[in-house]
């Protein structure tokens, strides 16, 4: 099928790089990304993807919009606080292109639902802010075979890694099992500067444009960390770990499961 | 002994144990450090009992949980 003028001159700027084309902007169109948090990661992350003109976004979040969540959550203006994410997340992304069907689950992901949620999506995008939630998707991506990008922000730090299916470890190579809750700090109880999330967001979503048009060379087996106080990017090579409990030689874990939630993300 | 760790080769004392490096360098949550030696995994058991020779490469990888 042909574009229309006004496509076209949206996606101009794409359609002139050699790496994209027609071809590659049809690829983005057909294709369907799960944003799972319409938080400080996923507020960038969705409205790149929007914008880029992929063709369908799922957004995932049990929440409302909180005032505290504005310092960084831009997919929400002030008129937002008090309504579901995915509702205020709905409407900036049709606002921004029209053409994108936005598909929204107010739910919290489990391991009831997660392998349900992610089967119709060509790649995942974990913007979620706790480590239950982390390890869930990680497994479930592993166990259902489908890619992912893994991020998580504190402070001044981001990191993030991809994870594509028999090309390298998984989150759960690098860290095996949650800490313990409230061992770790999370932005809550921390902080987070609030253009963290606008940068490794951002770099979320080029992985998934990446991965998507098949181009360029994906965060698999490394772990790109990011110190904004030091204004200093690491890429960090990654081993795969042979005995991982759910992508090693011989995985104990076939299923997803939930482990409790910490107990500061409970609304 | 030279090392580098996270990037940056500095002079260790000959013989130094990772888990006595995790102290060195003021590891954040040192019970939840994921360590990688040459670009293998080290299990956090063997800590105690690894330790790193001149020219090797080693990495901390820390838990980093936020992201809404």
């Amino acid at each position: 099928m042909a574009f229309a003028h006004e496509q076209l001159e949206r996606y101009s700027r794409h359609i002139i790089l050699k790496e994209v084309g027609v071809r590659g902007q049809r690829k983005l169109l057909e294709s369907r990304v799960l944003v799972v948090g319409a938080g400080g990661l996923g507020s960038p992350a969705a409205l790149y993807l929007a914008a880029a003109g992929v063709g369908t976004i799922g957004i995932v979040d049990a929440d409302v919009v909180d005032l505290s969540n504005l310092q960084r959550q831009i997919l929400h203006s002030t008129p937002d606080v008090g309504r579901a994410k995915v509702e205020s997340a709905r409407e900036t992304l049709e606002a921004l292109n029209p053409e994108v069907t936005v598909q929204v689950s107010r739910l919290r992901l489990s391991a009831d639902n997660i392998l349900d949620r992610i089967r119709d999506y060509d790649f995942i995008l974990d913007g979620t802010d706790n480590f239950p939630a982390k390890f869930l998707i990680n497994d479930a991506c592993v166990i259902a075979r489908k890619p992912f990008s893994h991020a998580g922000i504190i402070r001044f730090q981001g990191q993030m890694m991809t994870y594509v299916p028999g090309r390298g470890p998984c989150y759960r190579c690098v860290f095996e099992n949650p800490p313990p809750p409230d061992a770790v700090p999370t932005c809550s109880q921390a902080g987070i500067i609030g253009a963290m999330g606008g940068v490794i967001g951002s770099l979320q979503a080029m992985e998934a444009v990446k991965y998507l048009l098949g181009i360029g060379s994906l965060l698999t087996g490394s772990l790109l960390t990011y110190d904004a106080l030091k204004a200093a990017f690491r890429k960090i090579p990654l081993p795969a770990r042979k005995n991982c409990a759910v992508c090693g030689e011989r995985p104990s874990i076939s299923a997803p499961f939930d482990y409790a939630q910490d107990a500061c993300v409970l609304p | 002994m030279r090392l580098i760790v996270a990037g940056v080769e500095k002079e260790y004392a000959d013989g130094l144990s990772l888990t006595r490096l995790i102290e060195l360098e003021k590891v954040a949550t040192p019970q939840y450090v994921t360590v990688s030696l040459n670009d293998a995994f080290v299990e956090s058991g063997a800590f105690p009992d690894t330790f790193p020779r001149d020219g090797d490469s080693v990495e901390f990888l820390y838990f980093m949980g936020g992201g809404r």
